[in-house]
């Protein structure tokens, strides 16, 4: 394990973002994302939850897949595609870096996504350790440990350093790069944080939240439960709960014309809009209640049934504090999880 | 329990025992106190549920469009804000008068739950007014902050305690409060070079998710299909393109809504991104009022509107552009 002081931080950043792109989260027009370092850049490691997610490094909001170019009756199909830079992402905590994975048994199970497979083999990961989670925060209600998260290399902050432990080759590499910034350590700091850590996390309200109910066989029996109704009531039908969800996988691939062809594109969707998967009709969810349904199911239910027996959420508690009206997955599971009076 | 709740519970009770209405809109208790969601009670057992606190933020109006089709009268507790919706979407024929039974309902600003999450409040289990400050219970401990760190930005510039329709209304305590001037962020941005403006509103606005809360929740957009949602319309745009959501989707609306928009402040609160969205619409209402005379939407049910009429002693539109400029 190394240590590298705060003072030395912004430096060992920037020797790393002179070798190749570094991504972290990062404010800008007062609200923390992902975003690329560069000297002017405001860094905010110490921020708990970025508004998005860190899945847009692998499964991009919006993508350009293909161009296709018309001349008289032939069509020639221009492959835009290209191996990605190797890039590194900094700060990543436990939550987003478990939805990877949960993202990897969509994207590259046969047929590989080629796009996402690239990317995903280009980055280096490098987690960070939750020190204050907040009351939204129900990862370990997934299994998930805030206190030590993995990737290729893991950090710790503290008030003084930010201590780094390699978990592969590449994270040894990378914490090559910063060498002459850091400093060995004892690891004994790190303890002491991961301990606090995970006494603040087993006394938030939600890290024992009951999901028992939600299993593949109760299938019929949930999706028939009277109480979406009452659940999905205030519902908006806005996207905010998928945009800012880590595990949100769904996309809608479209074309536009321009003045030489055709570029086909893909982004992501919303089952909670009325323009979501539409069959040769319509969208077969005609109500908001069906749609809210949809995305409950799925990460609940569909997603175990198919991935054995994994939840397609992971805690992270954004769309506990995004919604507009206060709705959200721990509703849902706690109106539905574990009781049977229903 | 607070005696404003109380009142306004037993108020709920009494109209939909002796049957005057069959459904009240209110706000519903969430898993922590800090998230209260809007929701229908149609038994005087339902209201076990009721809950009005400073957390109680949303706009009611919008729902109504949708319940307007529902069989029976329905009440519904609206804030002093809330009522000038209410009005605005008569005016548009939107929702029927008669459907509804008013209750105006005291509000001495709401509470911004991100604001107080940056300042470190989290886990609320209580919480109250006193003086100019809020005092919170958390599963942490106390904490106090100033009100005005607290409460959410359409609350700081209130527009007032009257209510511009109501049937019945429960008020406990009358004062005002101090509130700034709401345009006042509108004359810092004219202020501001063409570029620096630009700039303002370029990174503001590339934070955009294209989520469509905003939409979704403004009571002005009341359109049954929006054009960017309807495959058919050729213009449907479901990608999120900075150069699109920078120059066109906010601006779109924000015209679109012009002289219909009652400053409500709806799209702020909801934005994931806390983008100030009632900016825009502050400068057209700023606009409306220096070009035609003060206006407010939904102060009235009736009548034309600046936008919506013409007379021939009307601003010449390019003298208007050159003194709005």
């Amino acid at each position: 394990m190394i240590k590298i002081s705060r003072d030395k931080l912004n430096g060992a950043l920037a020797k790393i973002a002179r070798s190749c792109d570094l991504f972290l989260p990062v404010k800008k027009a007062g609200e923390v994302n992902y975003g690329k370092f560069d000297e002017n850049a405001e860094v905010s490691l110490d921020t708990l939850k970025t508004v998005k997610s860190a899945k847009d490094f692998f499964f991009p909001q919006s993508e350009t897949m293909m161009k296709f170019k018309l001349s008289g009756k032939n069509i020639e199909i221009e492959d835009i595609r290209k191996q990605p830079e190797p890039f590194v992402i900094f700060g990543v905590r436990g939550c987003d870096y478990r939805s990877f994975s949960i993202l990897d048994n969509v994207f590259l199970q046969e047929p590989v996504d080629t796009f996402y497979k690239a990317r995903r083999d280009a980055a280096t990961i490098v987690t960070l350790a939750c020190n204050k989670p907040e009351t939204s925060c129900f990862c370990k209600a997934f299994g998930i440990d805030a206190a030590e998260p993995q990737g290729d290399a893991t950090g710790w902050l503290d008030e003084k350093y930010l201590y780094l432990n390699a978990n592969t080759e590449k994270g040894e590499k990378l914490l090559e790069t910063v060498g002459e910034f850091s400093q060995p350590d004892d690891g004994k700091a790190v303890e002491e944080l991961k301990k606090t850590t995970r006494e603040i996390t087993a006394k938030l309200p939600y890290s024992n939240i009951d999901l028992s109910r939600f299993k593949p066989e109760n299938l019929n029996e949930l999706f028939n439960l009277p109480v979406w109704n009452e659940l999905s009531e205030a519902c908006l039908g806005c996207g905010t709960c998928t945009f800012v969800c880590p595990t949100c996988q769904c996309f809608d691939i479209r074309e536009f014309k321009t003045d030489t062809g055709v570029n086909r594109f893909r982004c992501w969707d919303s089952c909670m809009y009325s323009d979501f998967t539409q069959m040769a009709a319509a969208n077969s969810r005609t109500t908001q209640m069906q749609r809210y349904r949809q995305r409950f199911m799925h990460k609940l239910v569909y997603y175990p049934s198919q991935y054995g027996g994994t939840y397609s959420c992971v805690g992270c508690g954004r769309c506990v504090n995004k919604c507009p009206q206060h709705l959200n997955i721990l509703k849902v599971i706690k109106k539905i999880g574990g009781r049977k009076d229903d | 329990m607070s005696e404003l709740e109380n009142k306004l519970i037993e108020k709920a009770k009494i109209l939909l025992e002796n049957g005057e209405v069959k459904r009240v809109v209110g706000w519903k208790k969430g898993e922590f106190y800090h998230d209260p969601s809007p929701a229908t009670f149609e038994t005087a057992d339902g209201l076990k549920e009721f809950v009005y606190n400073d957390f109680c933020g949303a706009n009611l109006s919008k729902y109504l469009i949708d319940i307007n089709k529902k069989e029976g009268k329905t009440a519904v507790f609206l804030k002093p804000c809330d009522t000038y919706s209410f009005n605005q979407l008569v005016k548009e024929h939107r929702i029927d008068r008669e459907n509804f039974y008013v209750i105006g309902t005291e509000c001495h600003g709401k509470l911004d739950n991100r604001k107080l999450l940056a300042a470190g409040v989290d886990g609320v289990t209580d919480e109250k007014y006193v003086g100019d400050e809020v005092k919170f219970s958390t599963i942490y401990g106390d904490k106090t902050l100033k009100k005005g760190e607290a409460i959410l930005e359409r609350c700081l510039t209130c527009k007032g305690k009257k209510f511009m329709v109501s049937d019945d209304t429960v008020v406990i305590d009358e004062t005002e409060d101090e509130v700034s001037d709401r345009f006042s962020k509108v004359a810092e941005l004219e202020k501001m070079t063409a570029d620096e403006r630009f700039k303002f509103w370029q990174s503001q606005l590339s934070k955009c998710i294209r989520c469509n809360a905003c939409r979704n929740v403004c009571p002005a957009c009341s359109c049954v299909k929006c054009v960017f949602d309807n495959p058919q319309s050729g213009i449907a745009a479901k990608a999120n393109d900075d150069a699109f959501e920078e120059q066109l989707f906010h601006v779109i609306r924000a015209f679109h809504v012009s002289g219909r928009c009652t400053d409500c402040g709806e799209c702020s609160r909801v934005c994931p991104q806390s983008i100030p969205l009632h900016l825009l619409n502050r400068k057209f209402i700023k606009d409306i009022d220096s070009l035609y005379g003060e206006f407010k939407a939904g102060e009235v049910a009736e009548g034309k509107t600046p936008l919506t009429q013409f007379d021939t002693d009307d601003v010449d539109p390019n003298a208007a552009a050159d003194a709005i400029k």
